[in-house]
């Protein structure tokens, strides 16, 4: 074997070796600085300085702030932290470098105001976000929409709700629910189904799996709590009529009452309690219910239901 | 460059220590450097601005040690990156122009002792360099601050971290001259610079882009440089500890993508026509 020839072996040989080591390590050290993008991102918390240090490209540096804020979301959220505390100046300093990135005031409709671990638990930070978006962008519906819902979800704030629905459906262009939603938030009337068409509209109006994911869940909770409710009128119409409480579900369908076996959205029966009350069988499998479930129970949250890393 | 000519070993090619060859090479490429009056301005420049820092630093009230940690660290990189890019690309175009090369190689150097000799001496050039600039930067911090603290300590491991980026930066450079003009190395050893500033950024886009899109970004952004971990000036500016595992990842990881870079310099140079 000639020099030449050991020599392309041996650089051959340590560029494939170099190369699988140095992939390896980035492993290892993306594991020691977990999340840390978003902590030193923070540094620096003026849009004024990142501004200038941006040297005009200020989209590029809005779009990267973006994408730490979900990942620093996602991330968290994965592991079950109830810690968000980055979340809001993250997608304060995003909205500020590109005020008119809409998912951004979306996301922060979602994520900002519910309480950990589904959330910052920073209403007041949400509604700061959206007024701003309003500001930035006062002919886009999904805004006011994200406002309302804000309102009606965090704040049972009914008046400014259905003033946020209602300026929103006088734009040009708008959402046919919008008009609806704001009557409805004017009477107060029908929870479940303004609700679930609230949730419905959040899912519908979004293409981001995070805020898709959490939409499903609500509204898989708001079925189980509506089915609840039903039911319970239901054994209470049958103990009105009998004097006495049903002893299973074949009591209430034998008096006509329901049809069927009634089932959760994972179709596991209800189970009708001795004392009348309606359980769902496995209240870990459904979160953000706040019916059917044991007494003194919480209502589960979905530590693990984001998986960033498959998204 | 006049390297090799005294040390050189005529009629056997074998003939000699490697190491001794690539130590004569590597200490030549020094002083070449260290002559350039480039350099010199640079080191200049970088000295400028850490006593800028300390004018900054004096009407930045509360903040003095934190500005002058991140303009001075900042200075450190951005001018020790434009030195090694710009010495880099030259290291051989240059010296095919000056046709020394073929007075090198037709002495016993092989042309991969060649490569690692170019490499070591101007990484010698850019450490040199770098204790001086953090010198200034020492200096400018014990001014604005009357004495070194417990946690100006980190502000070393930040130096540290910033020759491993000048590291991977020379053996970048050095890998593109080997098949590429002066101006298309630089630009391509900048633009990695300054993907790989984002690397972190990057990976996260790749996590987030799903089917063939996602492969391919995934591979892109696990091949270029990481110099996001690198770069703890923020870190160390608001005295923040860095953790031992990544000085010893971080380490690992400058000497093995260098040592790519440098391999693939070397399979490329291997196989050049230099007539």
């Amino acid at each position: 074997m000639t020099a030449t020839r050991r020599a392309n072996l041996v650089a051959a040989a340590a560029l494939v070796f170099s190369m699988a080591g140095a992939i390896a390590t980035l492993h290892a050290i993306d594991h020691t600085r977990r999340a840390s993008a978003a902590q030193e991102a923070l540094y620096v918390r003026s849009s004024k300085v990142l501004r200038r240090m941006s040297l005009g490209y200020t989209g590029l540096l809005a779009d990267i702030y973006w994408t730490r804020a979900v990942q620093y979301f996602g991330e968290r959220h994965h592991h079950g932290s109830r810690d968000f505390r980055l979340l809001a100046p993250l997608l304060e300093v995003t909205t500020e470098l590109d005020p008119r990135l809409l998912p951004a005031y979306q996301f922060g409709a979602n994520f900002l105001a519910p309480k950990p671990p589904n959330g910052a638990g920073l209403p007041g930070s949400a509604l700061f976000l959206m007024k701003y978006g309003i500001e930035h962008n006062p002919g886009q519906w999904r805004l006011y929409y994200n406002l309302g819902f804000l309102y009606y979800t965090e704040f049972k704030d009914y008046a400014k709700a259905a003033d946020a629905f209602a300026q929103g459906a006088k734009l040009p262009v708008t959402n046919e629910y919008m008009p609806i939603l704001a009557a409805r938030m004017a009477q107060h009337a029908g929870e479940f189904d303004t609700a679930r068409m609230l949730w419905r509209m959040t899912y519908e109006s979004t293409k981001d799996p995070q805020i898709r994911d959490n939409a499903v869940q609500h509204l898989l909770a708001l079925q189980v709590d509506e089915d609840v409710t039903r039911l319970e009128q239901v054994v209470e119409k049958y103990r009105e009529q009998t004097g006495r409480l049903p002893a299973s579900m074949g009591d209430l369908e034998r008096a006509g009452f329901i049809h069927g076996t009634p089932a959760d959205p994972k179709g596991r029966p209800y189970k009708l309690m001795p004392d009348g009350r309606i359980e769902v069988q496995d209240p870990e499998s459904i979160f953000f219910i706040t019916k059917g479930l044991p007494p003194g129970a919480a209502p589960p949250q979905p530590l693990h239901q984001i998986e960033p890393e498959s998204r | 460059m006049n390297s090799g000519r005294r040390n050189a070993n005529a009629g056997n090619p074998n003939a000699g220590n490697a190491n001794a060859r690539i130590g004569y090479i590597a200490f030549n490429t020094f002083r070449e450097a260290v002559r350039d009056r480039v350099l010199y301005n640079l080191i200049a420049f970088a000295l400028l601005l850490s006593g800028a820092s300390i004018l900054v630093g004096e009407i930045s009230i509360d903040v003095e040690r934190l500005v002058v940690v991140n303009l001075g660290l900042t200075a450190v990189s951005l001018f020790g990156v434009v030195i090694a890019i710009f010495i880099g690309i030259g290291l051989v175009s240059k010296e095919i122009d000056k046709r020394t090369l073929y007075t090198v190689l037709s002495r016993p150097v092989r042309r991969w002792e060649f490569v690692v000799g170019k490499f070591f001496g101007l990484t010698g050039t850019l450490v040199v360099n770098t204790v001086l600039m953090a010198i200034g930067v020492l200096l400018a911090l014990l001014y604005v601050a009357h004495r070194f603290e417990k946690m100006d300590a980190w502000v070393l491991v930040a130096l540290y971290f910033i020759v491993l980026q000048f590291l991977i930066v020379c053996a970048l450079a050095l890998f593109f001259s080997s098949f590429s003009t002066p101006l298309m190395s630089a630009v391509f050893t900048f633009a990695l610079f300054v993907i790989g500033s984002l690397a972190e950024d990057l990976r996260g886009f790749a996590r987030i882009t799903q089917g063939v899109g996602g492969w391919i970004a995934t591979a892109v952004a696990y091949l270029v440089p990481n110099f996001s971990a690198l770069n703890v000036i923020s870190q160390v500016a608001h005295g923040d500890a860095v953790p031992g595992r990544l000085i010893l990842y971080n380490t690992l990881y400058a000497l093995l993508y260098s040592a790519m870079a440098i391999s693939g310099a070397v399979l490329i140079f291997q196989r050049r026509d230099l007539k």
